[in-house]
Order: C-alpha cells, then structure tokens, then sequence
C-alpha cells in the first residue's frame, strides 16, 4: 500500500559508511512497509514455531502418560501459572524498573478471593477468576501508590513488607482464610467433555498463559510498553514527553497484579487447598528470580525464566532447602555477567550467527 | 513583542539552600521567534527550563503560555504544546532511535489499552500512521540509517538529534533546547544550526535555546537573554549583547560583590 520502502529507500540515501552500519544491524529483516514491522511473529520459522509449541501444549495431556509421565501435567499446570505471574511481574519490573519483592502477596490474594468467590457466591470458574483479577488489580493499584515517591531499595522494601502483611492477615483472619488449617477449595466445573479435572484445568491454565503472554506481547510492542520502559530509562524524560507517571506506574502495578491474581486463581485449583505458606517470601524471591534468569525486560525472557524454575525445583527436589540460597546466588551472577537473561544472550548468539557471514 | 507573548514569566524565582537558582527572572517569547538564554555556568538557565516544563516548581512568579497559567505536571506542560531537550542527554538508552522517537507520538496516540492489550486493526492503523510522521521526522534530521540502533551505541551527536526528534514528534508549539551542540563535532555543529533554523521557519515552532557556543547563538538568535547567578542582566539583539558591559563582565568572571 505505502509505495516507499522504508528500508530500501534508505539504501540508495544513505552514505556508505551509514549504508554498512545499517546492513549490519538490520541484516536479514529488510522490511517492505511499516506495517510489517508490526507483525508479533514474522517469517515462515516464526509461525512454524508457534504452531509447533501450540501443538504441543495441545497434545501434551495425551502424550505425557503414553512415556509415563502423567505426573507431570500438574507440574505443567503450576507452569503455567508461573508463567503469568513472571510477565506480569517483567511488566513491572523489567519494563518499568519498579521493584515488587512481594508478589507471593498478589498470587495469594488471587487464590483466596478465586476461592471464597467461587464458594460463597457460587460463581462459574471465569467469574471468580476474573473478579479474582479485578481484586488483585485493585491491591496493585494501591500498592503502586506509594511506588510514586519510592523508589529502588525503597520500592524493594515496601513491596516486601506488602507481600509479609498478606502473608500475615492469612495467617491470623482465620473467618476468611481458616488460618493456618488452611481454605478448602471446591473443584470448578470448566465444563470441558471428556477430559479429567486435572486435564481441564491444565487446558484452562494452558490457554490463560498463552493469552496472558500473547496480551504482554501486545503490550510491550505498543505505546503503553513504550511509556514503561519511558519511566524506567528516564521517568523526567518520560514527564516531559507526555506520560503521565501516576497513571502509567500505577498501571504497571495493576497489570501485574491482576496476572498475579489470575495465576493465584489457577494455583487455587491446582492445589484444593490453601494454606499461608504457600505464599511466602521464598515465593516471591523465586518470581524475581524467574525473570532475572530468564532476561529483564522481555516476555520471551519471563517466559523462559518461568518455565526452568518451574522444572528445576521438580528434579532437585533432594535439594530443595538449598533452593533459596541457589536463587539468590542466580539473581546476583545473573545480574553481573548477563543482565539481559538467558533470553539476552540467546538473542546475541543470534544476532552473531546472523552478522557472522557479513 | 507588540502583540501578546506566547510564553512570558513573571517574577520567576526559584532558591535551593538559601542560593537563588533564579531571581524575579522576567521573560517574554512571542510567537515564531528563536531566543537564545545565555549566561556562565550554573546561571540558572536549566533550571529555568525546568520551572517552564513543570520539573521544578518555582518559589513565586507565574509562568504563562498562550496567555493562560500552565499546569504543574510536565506531562500536562507537554500536551499544551511544550517540548525540550535535555543538557545530560536523557534518552531511553535500552531502546531503539525509532521507539525513543515514537514516544514523542505519545500525547497523540489515540487508541485505547485494550486496542493496544489486543492489538486490534484500530491499534495496527494507528500506529502506522503514527510512524509515518516519525519518518519524517527522521528524514527531516538524517537519522534514517540509525532508526533501529539502540540510542546507548550512537554517538553524542547523534544522540542529540534523537532527543531533537523526540521532542518534535510531539508537534510542540515551543521547543527548549539546553545545550543541543555540546558534543557534537565542528560538522555536527554547522549542520544543526541549519536545523534549528528550519524548526522555526518552515514548521513555525518557538525555540529557546540555552547555548555555551556563542557562534551559534549569536548567529541565529533573533534576541538574547543573559543570566548570571539566577538574574536577567540584560536583554537584546545580538549586536547589543555583545557590546552590553555587564555582560561582558560576567563573563570574564567578575560577580559585582
Ligand atoms: N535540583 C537542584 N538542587 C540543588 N541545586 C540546584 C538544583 N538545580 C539547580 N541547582 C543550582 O542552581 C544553580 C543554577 O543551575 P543551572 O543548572 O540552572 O545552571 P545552568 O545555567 O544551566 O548552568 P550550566 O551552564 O552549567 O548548565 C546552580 O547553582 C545549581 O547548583
Ligand atoms: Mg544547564
């Protein structure tokens, strides 16, 4: 439609030396129109491995017990759930370098109010887990209020008394939470045919997590991910260019939020039970890790992050006391040698493979 | 200046610890000029920008632009039609030139969250037609080549451009330039006065410009205000600047006790 191509109308323009330094970085993605460059996943490859990885998710139910490992759909289910919580969390603090050391705090506000909405109002599974998002949302916003006046250790702190305080209300409202005897969660209908529960449930979490990271990619492309990483670079830059600070940074708390609290609503179920402890400080620390490990500031990289911490503590379990101490080890080696994450690096192998020949 | 100014401050002042960053400054911009704001260093001039786009909030005076007070928030300064650029360069370093110039686009970005949340036509629409005039802008400052280059790698000079196409890509009424050619080469210099000449005249913007080049400033600005220790000491053309006395002394660095 556009008649110019940008890139190639450069080409004839530009100096030579400006010419090279373009091929280099651009190499093989010479675009035709502006709209191209729109497109989340480009190229045959691109779309290939999405429909590999959907097919995949897709079949995973039928093909896990087929080699024995049917135990492992529910730790398929607690991926995904962690999947969630690590974009929404990379939204707040890779994005927008604001800090959260409490999500442990939003995921377990998600569990209860999925829990007591579905159980005291009778409300089907997406009600309750949307009014469940809606909570959480509104807990972020508040959170994210005092987020306008602190900030680094600051923010850490607070964030991290927010997650303890949760923790705490859990523990001592026994009317809402039933203390430490823990909230018996009744099983939802997700009304799916011919499936088990637990087969349901992996399907639901499945499609939330796909859908999740598909919105964080939308997001982060858009001039709401463009405001973010606006603040986190340079948030008087940010001010002065038009975004507004109380809006975006509360915002980002709430986005976060409210995937931490549909994350909550899947674990809800995944467990039938809830006690306190499961959402402890160490929970929280080990979302951090998560998108450290897998790359700051990336939703492939939350992805990433999310889906081998998730397996890890699943093979070591003989070591699981020392867990702690690995991830935080992890987050400060990470933060030293690579602070882009796995994903980082894996885009710069790329990115030399492809300049290489060049 | 007969008709009504475009920006004007009145009685300006602004202390930090007791020294007077800015004392009763009086400033008036009419429309379409180009006014540079000179003075020896820590005179006060960006901390002047800052009070003007709402960073600082000054201790008394009132700024007014386009005859109306303008609102505390500097991202309310900047939907009135406000844009600046920084004397430390303050670009988002981890993105790329484009997204960097694409923020300036952000107080005209009309699609909702959810258009945004799900990508929709709407949003695809949008955001082409967003970034067809920031490839003008780009055009408009040679910054092609570097439109996919993280900011952090570009040199000085370039990285003063993108600030400049940033600011510009939120179609400002008034731009405030601090310092644009401090670090850029003796080519880079030549070329944006060229620049800054066009800003105002082919796309009619109000620039204020606050320079340590005095080439520059002498060569392009219709009139010039000096500050030294935070007051105006003197106002004029070009001509009368450099023949004021206190001007001069002020800059050879001897402060009337
Ligand atoms: N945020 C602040 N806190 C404390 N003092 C400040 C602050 N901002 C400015 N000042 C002081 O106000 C005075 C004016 O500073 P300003 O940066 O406006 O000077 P300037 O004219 O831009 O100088 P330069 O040519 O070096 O950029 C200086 O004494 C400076 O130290
Ligand atoms: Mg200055």
């Amino acid at each position: 439609m556009l008649p110019r191509s940008a890139d190639v109308a450069l080409g004839s323009r530009a100096s030579p030396r400006t010419a090279r330094i373009h091929l280099l970085s651009v190499s093989s993605d010479l675009l035709e129109r502006y709209q191209d460059d729109l497109y989340l996943v480009k190229g045959a490859t691109g779309w290939l491995t999405v429909a590999a990885l959907l097919v995949g998710l897709v079949a995973l139910p039928f093909f896990l017990p087929k080699v024995g490992l049917g135990y492992l759909l529910f730790i398929a289910i607690l991926m995904a759930a962690n999947v969630i919580v690590a974009v929404g969390l990379n939204m707040l603090v890779g994005f927008t370098g604001l800090i959260s050391l409490g999500h442990a705090g939003f995921v377990a506000i998600g569990a209860y109010a999925s829990g007591l909405l579905a159980a005291k109002f009778g409300l089907p599974w997406y009600a309750a887990w949307i009014g469940a998002a809606v909570i959480t949302a509104g807990f972020g916003f508040l959170v994210g209020l005092p987020a306008l006046r602190l900030t680094g250790p600051y923010l850490a702190i607070a964030t991290l008394g927010f997650g303890i305080a949760v923790y705490q209300v859990l523990v001592n409202w026994t009317a809402l939470s039933g203390g430490r005897t823990g909230l018996p969660v009744q099983q939802l209908s997700f009304g799916i045919a011919g499936l088990t529960a637990t087969q349901q449930l992996y399907y639901v979490a499945a499609g939330a997590a796909v859908v999740l990271s598909w919105v964080g990619y939308n997001l982060a492309r858009s001039h709401v991910g463009r405001a973010l990483a606006a603040i986190r670079d340079s948030d008087i830059a940010a001010e002065v260019t038009g975004v507004n600070l109380l809006w975006y940074k509360t915002l980002a708390f709430a986005i976060s939020a409210a995937y931490a609290g549909i994350a909550g609503a899947i674990i809800a179920q995944a467990l039938r039970h809830l006690e306190p402890q499961s959402f402890t400080f160490l929970e929280s620390i080990t979302y951090f890790a998560m998108i450290v490990i897998g790359g700051l500031g990336t939703v492939s990289g939350a992805i990433i992050g999310a889906v081998i911490l998730t397996l890890l503590p699943h093979y070591l379990s003989g070591l699981r006391q020392w867990l702690p101490i690995f991830y935080g080890a992890a987050i400060i080696l990470m933060m030293m040698v690579e602070p882009r994450g796995i994903y980082g690096r894996w885009v710069r192998i790329k990115m030399y493979f492809k300049a290489w020949p060049l | 200046m007969s008709a009504q100014p475009l920006l004007e401050t009145t009685g300006l002042s602004i202390a930090f610890g007791g020294i007077a960053a800015l004392d009763r400054v009086d400033l008036a911009v009419g429309a379409r000029e180009l006014v540079s704001v000179i003075g020896p260093n820590g005179a006060g001039k960006t901390t002047l920008f800052n009070c003007i786009c709402g960073l600082y909030r000054p201790d008394a005076g009132v700024t007014r632009f386009q005859d109306e007070p303008l609102p505390r928030r500097p991202d309310a300064v900047a939907r009135r039609g406000i844009a600046r650029t920084f004397q430390n360069i303050e670009l988002f370093r981890m993105s790329t030139v484009l997204d960097n110039v694409m923020l300036g686009r952000h107080l005209h970005i009309k699609t909702s969250f959810a258009d945004a949340a799900l990508g929709t036509p709407r949003w695809k629409r949008d955001e082409v037609r967003h970034r067809r005039r920031v490839e003008e802008i780009l055009d408009f400052l040679d910054l092609q080549a570097t439109r996919r280059r993280r900011v952090g790698d570009l040199p000085m000079g370039q990285q003063r451009l993108v600030e400049i196409a940033r600011a510009l890509a939120t179609e400002p009424i008034l731009l405030l330039l601090d310092e644009p050619s401090s670090g850029m080469t003796a080519e880079e210099k030549a070329d944006l006065v060229f620049r800054i000449k066009d800003i105002r005249e082919e796309w009619g913007i109000t620039v204020v410009l606050v320079e340590h080049d005095l080439k520059i400033v002498m060569g392009i600005s219709d009139w010039i205000a000096v500050l030294d220790h935070g007051v105006k000491i003197a106002q004029g053309t070009p001509d009368v600047i450099q023949r004021d006395p206190a001007v001069i002394t002020a800059y050879l660095g001897e402060t009337p006790a």
